[in-house]
């Protein structure tokens, strides 16, 4: 696809909550990701996400403000229970989103055949990760962008956008799973919620914080122990991809999958918009407004920047990751992998 | 109706020789009736076994098996785009795509869907069977509700479904090789340590539980699936084929079991019995199949 030089990429934004998408929209955000309260999104956490007529209104503000709204419809619905992802299409529909970001195959080709005229995007939760998988996607169900997965280098992006017939969007900050996104049931095996199919991970009624009689704090998710911390050091939540454990080759306890750590690909964002991205994805939907501001402002200033032929400003980003460490994750170097 | 037994790829990386002495085995003495083979983890992996496979191929034939090519579950780099599109172009054999790029290459012919490509339900089954798709071989994390409205839309529109009833579940895939990262390599500075560990390599947790298995960018669970006690649920929901995923085990003495228990020669008790006694170094689990942590043993309801 031929791209102009430097065009202006869109800025998406979490929004969890009615009044984090109006603190989104105020701190700058091109468009804000939302999702209905119930299991056709991925971020099925209670006191998350929007009733009807919240979403409403969301809409509303978004669009008095020149700000676009995508719904999120990204996870799986298990058979005999597809009603409920077409009432979420319908409902979004109706009340006037710019786009859907979708997952499933069957989901997909409701919306396009039943919403032809409103934007479909290619959620993350849908694995793409090769021009052919996008372009399937792209031919059989009319998507206009894909989210891609955290997986590809920056010099693959750059290949990926000169064979693929739509917009890519990339994630650039915040929480980093390990495991590609559409295709992790561990979750599931631990608890009997899926992430696929209920839209959770690692979910709080399941989580534990157990203090032992040395003050140490052991992480649970389910009966298993995840992680463990010494007196005084914060307690990182547990999520699998990211716990301690014993394997033959390691004489003591390791992350096995990845450091708990944070994206955040600021400092690539030059390279990212050489390469073609046209929209960068702040992770979030679960995070309080000061979050949200914080994050929505500082990226507003970095993209700016950076359209104006400057370095981004970072050192404040870096202060806002989850126990003050970061990574470029897989998108400078294969040695990731 | 009549249940037929399969075997799944092997995920493991077992050398060249293993691999061709197992499937000698499986053709002279296993009773399952398709065997999918090649390689769907790693495409680093493929070089080792790629030269056996006509062999092996003709070998399993020759004994009555039918022969399904299982494609590549992660598709990013070159050489793993053109595996994917070159064995769309098998001209002898049906494929199983495990990967959304299989997806686009496979438009139009008959192909089968592997157990990595996300079928959740009857809509996006409908969708890939008019697109060629014939064979359907679902999700570990199914529950039985949604394999049974599966199974009734796939007997309407004529094609198969087929669920893995033994073995460890695939949990997760990852573009990183945790295998690798364990020894403190990267995937493509391996120097395939993954052969090292025949049966996956065990993650316990820090209260030494068993917990996952790491088999390159693939975990598995720890516990082996297993729905030997509920053959007659499968049988009676519409399910037509029944998977076995191999281990580092008597593979021939699990699928005798099974064999037995689907022909009615022993009936639920003594199936999970007789699989026990196999000395298995892994607990059993059905908890997907009812809806609850996959880890679980849900007991059979008398």
């Amino acid at each position: 696809m031929n791209r102009p030089a430097k065009k202006r990429p869109e800025l998406v934004c979490p929004a969890g909550t009615p009044a984090a998408l109006r603190t989104a929209v105020e701190a700058g955000a091109d468009a804000v990701y939302c999702g209905f309260q119930n299991a056709t999104n991925a971020r099925n956490f209670p006191g998350l996400n929007f009733t009807p007529d919240e979403m409403a209104g969301a809409i509303a503000h978004a669009h008095a403000a020149g700000t676009r709204v995508l719904l999120a419809v990204n996870t799986f619905p298990p058979a005999g229970k597809f009603g409920l992802w077409q009432e979420a299409v319908d409902l979004g529909a109706e009340l006037g989103v710019d786009a859907f970001i979708l997952a499933d195959i069957g989901v997909a080709d409701y919306a396009a055949r039943v919403h032809p005229g409103i934007r479909r995007h290619l959620s993350v939760q849908a694995a793409a990760s090769s021009p052919e998988a996008i372009r399937y996607f792209v031919e059989e169900f009319g998507i206009r962008r894909v989210v891609l997965p955290r997986i590809l280098t920056v010099g693959e992006i750059r290949a990926l956008a000169d064979e693929i017939p739509c917009e890519i969007e990339t994630f650039i900050f915040g929480n980093h799973g390990l495991m590609i996104e559409g295709r992790c049931s561990l979750t599931n095996y631990v608890t009997g919620l899926s992430t696929n199919m209920d839209g959770v991970c690692s979910p709080a009624a399941e989580v534990r914080y157990d203090t032992g009689v040395d003050g140490c704090v052991s992480t649970r998710l389910g009966p298993h122990i995840i992680d463990r911390f010494a007196p005084g050091e914060q307690a990182g939540y547990p999520t699998i991809c990211k716990g301690r454990y014993f394997a033959p080759a390691r004489g003591e306890a390791y992350y096995a999958f990845e450091e708990p750590v944070s994206l955040n690909l600021a400092p690539l964002l030059p390279e990212l918009i050489a390469a073609g991205v046209d929209a960068f994805k702040i992770e979030g939907r679960q995070r309080s407004r000061a979050y949200v501001r914080a994050v929505v402002a500082a990226f507003r200033k970095a993209i700016d920047a950076t359209l104006a032929g400057g370095r981004p400003e970072l050192a404040e980003l870096v202060a806002l990751t989850e126990g003050q460490r970061q990574t470029e994750g897989a998108a400078r170097t294969k040695r990731w992998r | 109706m009549a249940l037929a037994l399969t075997l799944g790829p092997i995920p493991y990386h077992w050398s060249a020789e293993e691999k061709r002495d197992f499937y000698a085995r499986i053709a002279d003495e296993a009773p399952v009736e398709v065997v999918y083979v090649g390689e769907v983890i790693c495409s680093k992996r493929s070089p080792f076994f790629d030269r056996e496979l006509p062999e092996v191929i003709e070998r399993l034939e020759r004994a009555g098996k039918k022969v399904v090519l299982a494609s590549l579950a992660e598709v990013i780099l070159k050489r793993e785009r053109a595996m994917t599109a070159a064995l769309i172009e098998s001209p002898d054999h049906e494929i199983e795509i495990n990967n959304n790029a299989g997806l686009f290459h496979a438009r139009g012919r008959q192909h089968r869907i592997g157990p990595l490509i996300n079928v959740y339900n009857e809509h996006t089954l409908r969708f890939l069977a008019a697109r060629g798709a014939t064979h359907f071989t679902l999700p570990a994390e199914l529950p039985r509700e949604a394999v049974a409205v599966l199974a009734a839309a796939a007997r309407d529109i004529g094609v198969g479904i087929e669920v893995q009833v033994f073995g460890r579940a695939s949990l997760a895939l990852s573009a990183r090789c945790y295998h690798a990262r364990a020894y403190g390599r990267s995937k493509d500075n391996c120097q395939f340590v993954c052969e090292e560990h025949p049966d996956g390599m065990p993650l316990k947790t820090l209260a030494g539980a068993d917990f996952l298995v790491i088999n390159g960018i693939q975990t598995l669970s720890a516990g082996y699936v297993s729905l030997v006690d509920r053959i007659d649920e499968l049988r009676a929901i519409g399910v037509g084929h029944c998977r076995l995923m191999p281990q580092r085990i008597d593979m021939v003495g699990v699928a005798a079991v099974f064999a037995q228990r689907i022909g009615g020669a022993i009936g639920p008790d003594e199936a999970a019995a007789r699989l026990l006694a196999l000395d298995l170094p892994a607990p059993l689990a059905n908890g997907f199949w009812h809806g609850v942590a996959g880890e679980r043993r849900v007991a059979a309801v008398p």
